[in-house]
């Protein structure tokens, strides 16, 4: 009996010694070991992912990264890029080459269920739409029978454009080309008639490459529902929590009106609200395994969600529309940080 | 003798302890992918291939496919484009570059230099920059649907390819002419200007190699032999036609096989101008149903098996204008 009980310490013991100590789960750890977040982002779309002139990747999927690095190691600038296109990205997050997919993915059914990954939340609302060149002079989609219809392979838009076509018994010539570069090109050298992706897309594309933005309309019909959101591979609870609180606490943080800039006179706020939040007060790090001052660090250093948007999307010419908050008319809703 | 028989066995063990260690090492692979796709949930299995595709696919050969069809019929639709624009960029490959060579060893100086500054200048490119430039080039140079070129009567050139009329039916004659709608040409048939761009740089690509074979495979051919066919009294060209390329041939056709494989490899290239080819298919399912290991696995195994029956076919080719005894 004796003998049992002290092999069982004995064991128990070594059992210590020899697995590292853990902050939670594999993916954070990780992290932590390796010193930054491998985030796969866009390989380059206006407002959401693009580098900028200095080579600083800038966008709301960055400033998401960014900020789950800003919760984690307390440091948004702990993270590392990994451009992917459309059709990379899932074996990308699969395999472990990436710990985020923030890459304005659509949310669905069949990849949430499907692909061994989990989708966090919502960063973006958006809506699958088609532009043509106004001297086309189509005011439908409904007249848009016979057209050649630019379109990137391997994504949602993809299925609903045909989709749309097949419901509407109408025909159309895709043209398919996987690099967003490419497929740009081949639109406004006039190889397509029209160009179809989600709506903040379509924006991004006429502001950024066209000669004259003016000359190209985005048609009324909006052909599907694109929700956008950061995705992490199935089996790490403790990460997904991360990264999905982070996400909550930059849209929380916007409706209680803590901002960059005003964050540090928030946390002298003696508004218990605002104490729990900053963490000031109370333990909510500690549930997540992170520094008590984590959503603090996501607002101080990223911004909170209205901030993102306004710093990426707004300048783009797009409106916070149904990306505004839930009592200001949108769909952006955090549950409670309480 | 013992001894020999030592080393004989040894040899025999570690060919066995080699193929124990290469069966455990790919066991191990391939359980620890099922372990992983299974405890992550990630589907898998080739039962996928029987589902509805959901996507379209801008152009086919013989067979086309819908979004309604399933992704089995869409890999082979993407199969047989593969075959179509591998096919006909070997074949004019094949006789560009038997011109090229001849060329390079003609004794007119300017002939023999275009097709010399021809070779540099087209292999020393990537292949893929090619393919881009030949899509800017269509795409941006020619004018849109309605202002299209018209160089011959049912003839229409535009940035969406080269509409040409097509025979329905050849008794009674009937032509279907392509007629302009409100985007886009119908009717007839259509070179893409994808399938044209990914045509002409594979054709014009591996015409440079092939230029280069054929000219190794004549300068090869004993010098002697001219000289006796001259001798003889036969003309410049009976001495090519039959002394000198009959006995090039054989030095030519097995490096010409390595050709018409990279043709077919290099066709995968597609993917960058949006030629829907089986690579550029099976991208687009395995995105669509997020089974890479099956779509990688059936890209591999359809390739293979191309490259062995070409390989095989050339090798019987080889074989029979081989010279009898020779070692091939």
């Amino acid at each position: 009996m004796i003998r049992g009980t002290q092999q069982l310490i004995i064991a128990q013991l070594l059992s210590l010694l020899l697995t590292a100590p853990s902050y939670g789960g594999p993916t954070a750890d990780g992290a932590l070991k390796k010193g930054f977040i491998q985030c796969g982002v866009n390989t380059g779309l206006a407002g959401f992912a693009q580098p900028d002139s200095r080579g600083e990747w800038r966008g709301i999927d960055v400033d998401l990264c960014r900020a789950v690095a800003a919760a984690l190691f307390g440091d948004a600038k702990k993270i590392r890029y990994t451009p992917l296109t459309a059709q990379q990205r899932f074996t990308a997050l699969q395999s472990g080459e990436v710990d985020i997919l923030s890459r304005n993915t659509t949310w669905t059914f069949a990849r949430d269920a499907g692909l061994g990954l989990n989708f966090v939340g919502v960063n973006f609302y958006d809506g699958q739409g088609f532009m043509v060149t106004k001297k086309r002079n189509v005011k439908s989609a409904r007249q848009l029978d016979g057209a050649a219809i630019c379109v990137q392979p391997g994504t949602t838009t993809e299925l609903n454009l045909a989709d749309y076509f097949r419901a509407s018994k109408m025909k159309f010539k895709p043209v398919v080309i996987e690099k967003l570069e490419e497929v740009l090109n081949a639109y406004f050298a006039g190889r397509c008639d029209v160009y179809t992706t989600d709506i903040s897309g379509l924006i991004a594309a006429r502001v950024s490459r066209a000669a004259v933005a003016g000359d190209h309309v985005i048609l009324p019909e909006i052909i599907s529902k694109e929700p956008f959101g950061p995705a992490v591979r199935h089996g790490d609870d403790h990460w997904f929590d991360i990264v999905r609180w982070t996400l909550f606490a930059m849209i929380e943080a916007e409706e209680l009106g803590i901002t960059s800039k005003n964050v540090d006179q928030q946390a002298q706020n003696a508004n218990p609200v605002m104490q729990r939040f900053l963490g000031a007060k109370g333990d909510f790090g500690k549930m997540l395994k992170l520094d008590n001052r984590w959503a603090f660090n996501v607002i101080k250093q990223v911004g909170n969600y209205g901030e993102t948007f306004e710093r990426h999307l707004t300048p783009l010419g797009v409106d916070r529309g149904i990306n505004n908050l839930w009592n200001k008319g949108g769909l952006m809703y955090a549950p409670p940080l309480r | 003798m013992a001894r020999r028989l030592d080393t004989r066995q040894r040899a025999v063990l570690c060919q066995i302890l080699l193929l124990v260690a290469l069966c455990t090492a790919g066991w191990y692979f391939l359980t620890n992918v099922v372990d992983n796709l299974l405890s992550r949930r990630i589907a898998s299995g080739f039962g996928f291939l029987w589902r509805e595709a959901g996507f379209e696919i801008g152009e086919s050969t013989l067979l086309s496919a819908s979004a309604a069809d399933s992704y089995l019929k869409a890999l082979t639709v993407g199969l047989l484009n593969t075959f179509r624009v591998a096919l006909l960029a070997s074949t004019f490959a094949t006789l560009i570059g038997g011109t090229l060579g001849l060329a390079r060893l003609a004794p007119n100086w300017l002939l023999a230099k275009i097709a010399a500054g021809y070779v540099e200048l087209l292999r020393n490119i990537p292949l893929v920059v090619q393919l881009f430039f030949w899509y800017a080039v269509i795409t941006e140079s020619l004018p849109a649907p309605a202002e299209a070129l018209n160089p011959l009567p049912g003839f229409y050139l535009s940035n969406r390819g080269l509409a040409v009329p097509i025979i329905v039916t050849l008794l009674p004659l009937q032509i279907e002419h392509p007629t302009l709608n409100a985007f886009n040409f119908s009717g007839g048939v259509v070179l893409s200007p994808e399938f044209t761009a990914l045509f002409l740089g594979l054709a014009l690509y591996t015409a440079a190699f092939i230029g280069e074979i054929v000219r190794a495979g004549i300068l090869a051919v004993d010098r002697g032999q001219y000289e006796a066919a001259q001798a003889q009294g036969l003309s410049q060209g009976q001495i090519m036609r039959l002394i000198i390329l009959p006995q090039a041939l054989r030095l030519i056709v097995p490096p010409l096989t390595s050709q018409y494989l990279n043709c077919i490899k290099n066709s995968s290239l597609a993917v960058a101008i949006g030629y829907p080819d089986l690579v550029s298919i099976a991208n687009t399912v395995i995105n669509q149903t997020g089974q890479a290991i099956e779509g990688v696995a059936i890209i591999m195994l359809v390739y293979l098996t191309i490259s062995l029956t070409i390989s095989a076919a050339m090798n019987f080719y080889n074989r029979r204008i081989a010279l009898r005894g020779a070692r091939t």
